[in-house]
């Protein structure tokens, strides 16, 4: 019987003989997360199960980064009890300042290969399918089941195949791809689905702009969203892992609830207006909005790929007197990298502010919420109201390019304009 | 399995987890100050409307984005018995289950409800019942009318563990 990627991925991790959409089964992780914020809750749900002992110390992962650095004195016991119980259970942990944003962290440390089921109690954990991994996004209860059992509950997911063909312009990135999907199907539009990337502008993205396009797989409603693995993948897994893997791929003949075609030739950059990520424009239809904040960072865009290109927008120019520009590299390693690479002293020399790595205001947390009646234009996934900070303020979702582009003319704008500039 | 309460609506669609309640709260763990922060994002005077015996009436993709289990935990803690919807996100749908709050999928029923409504749930028949309109719901798989019925995945995975430290199937290990 031919079976879709999601399929393959799920028969191999249950004790089921066959899989097909909407049956009900038990999956087995190779790696489970948690963070700051969903571990304390699901520790204290572990304990209501009755167990004392995470199924197997060798496959959890905890890392803070949600209210990192502590921003007040409850985040801090939080952290500190993130930081015992890791001990206690003998448990991967990264601490503060030697990791980073999680999703980035795991990815970077070997933690996921193609075809490995990752459980994390966060919802951008689908950002693991940028290297072929069943990643789903769980609550705390759910990841305390994970930790006690090394097991989850999962309605087999259909699967919406997503074809990217011909080739991206200039400013056109990862995020852009995703945005175009969400627009397409809305963000309810993978409800019970698994998103699959296919075709020729799918394989030719890096694994920085296929961490942009997996980690929004959720915001279109999916259950989670991958790219089969190829040789980028295994490029990138070497000399990184030790995990053993193998390229999986969607039979030809799989059943396929749904195709989805993007042209890359016809796609212009695009932002995702307040107050969701399916309220999508093309960049032009977006430009003139005048903005306050601009935000670079995230699991899903924070990648040197990203800093590369807000350098080239920042280099030699300054950030617009009335905006504030704020740049979160996504991990220690990336924070280095671009240390190394003049970035950073570039982005302070333009007048932005570098940020450690973390969640901060991405989700609100701190580190750069916003006022009422203020506007910024950030590469993070989510721009609901109140996401950031005030209810009354608007959250523009894009690319770095016209991120950084937005920073130096105070207004959003074609980056091509600016790149034209000098 | 039958449960009754009383509605209160929420009528728009993809209201997401942010607005029900705000990721500056996310660092409280203690459930009754979450309760506090219910629906702060979207209309907080939603919370004097609850009475203990409430059933929330919602709209399509219902708990949108963040995984926040703080959401359902302050509902259920504020006297949500159960939700009708038209449709839910899925973690937002997954965590109400895993806490043995009922959520079951009704356009039509949603359609029918009023705030202030009766309306009551009968899992096993498969039908609500709005001020004595019966509707069907969307089946309820039996694996999650078992997580239900057993008061959510804290109970039934402890019942299981119990049992043997490694083994947990679905339906496999009843009385």
């Amino acid at each position: 019987m031919p079976h879709t990627l999601a399929e393959k991925i799920l028969l191999a991790h249950t004790d089921e003989d066959e899989v097909a959409p909407g049956d009900i089964v038990m999956v087995r992780c190779d790696v489970v997360m948690t963070n700051d914020i969903s571990g304390p809750m699901a520790f204290r749900a572990m304990e209501q199960m009755g167990a004392t002992k995470v199924f197997d110390p060798a496959k959890v992962v905890v890392v803070p980064d949600h209210f990192v650095p502590a921003k007040d004195t409850r985040s801090a016991e939080l952290q500190k009890l993130l930081r015992d119980w890791s001990a206690a259970q003998g448990v991967a942990y990264y601490e503060q300042g030697r990791g980073g944003i999680e999703h980035t962290v795991l990815v970077e440390e070997g933690w996921v290969v193609p075809g490995s089921v990752i459980a994390g109690g966060d919802s951008h954990t689908c950002t693991y399918g940028a290297l072929g991994a069943f990643g789903t996004g769980l609550g705390s209860t759910d990841i305390a089941a994970c930790l006690a059992s090394g097991t989850f509950w999962q309605a087999v997911p259909g699967t919406i195949l997503v074809e990217f063909t011909g080739e991206k312009g200039r400013f056109v990135t990862g995020k852009d791809l995703i945005l175009a999907v969400i627009a397409e199907i809305g963000v309810a539009g993978g409800t019970n689905m698994a998103l699959e990337f296919v075709g020729d502008g799918a394989e030719a993205l890096s694994i920085d702009e296929r961490l942009a396009v997996a980690n929004m797989a959720v915001e279109a409603g999916s259950e989670t969203g991958f790219f089969p693995a190829d040789a980028t993948v295994a490029a990138y897994l070497d000399g990184r892992t030790e995990r053993p893997w193998t390229a999986e791929r969607s039979d030809p003949d799989a059943d396929f609830a749904a195709t989805v075609r993007i042209d890359l030739d016809a796609l212009p950059p695009l932002v995702a207006l307040p107050h969701s990520p399916g309220n999508v424009v093309p960049l032009a239809e977006a430009v003139g909005r005048k903005v306050d904040q601009v935000y670079i960072g995230n699991c899903s865009n924070g990648t040197m790929t990203d800093l590369r290109q807000a350098a080239e927008m920042l280099r030699g120019r300054k950030i617009h007197p009335r905006v504030r520009a704020i740049i979160v590299p996504a991990s220690q390693r990336v924070y280095r990298e671009a240390l190394a690479e003049g970035l950073l002293d570039l982005f302070v020399e333009a007048g932005a502010m570098v940020s450690t790595p973390t969640c901060g205001a991405c989700f609100g947390g701190s580190g750069g919420v916003l006022a009422p009646g203020e506007n910024a234009i950030t590469t993070t996934n989510r721009n609901f109201r109140g996401r950031m900070g005030s209810s009354e303020a608007g959250v523009h979702l894009a690319n770095a390019w016209v991120a950084a582009a937005a920073a130096v003319a105070g207004e959003i704008v074609d980056p091509a304009e600016i790149a034209g500039a000098t | 399995m039958s449960l009754e309460g009383r509605a209160v609506v929420i009528r728009q669609d993809d209201v997401d987890t942010d607005v029900l309640y705000p990721g500056a709260y996310l660092n409280v763990t203690d459930v009754a100050q979450m309760t506090q922060h219910l629906f702060e994002g979207l209309d907080p005077s939603l919370r004097d409307q609850l009475g203990g015996d409430t059933a929330l009436v919602v709209g399509a993709n219902f708990g949108a984005g963040s995984s926040r289990e703080h959401v359902p935990q302050a509902m259920a803690a504020s006297g949500i018995r159960f939700l009708v919807g038209r449709s839910f996100a899925r973690i937002f749908y997954r965590n109400c289950i895993n806490l043995g709050l009922p959520v079951v999928m009704s356009p039509e029923a949603v359609e029918a409800a009023s705030p202030g409504s009766t309306i009551s749930l009968d899992l096993e028949a498969g039908i609500v019942t709005v001020d004595g309109r019966p509707f069907r719901i969307n089946p309820v798989p039996a694996f999650l009318r078992e997580l239900f019925v057993a008061g959510g995945l804290v109970p039934w995975l402890r019942a299981r563990l119990d049992r043997s430290a490694t083994v947990v199937e679905i339906g496999g290990s009843e009385e």
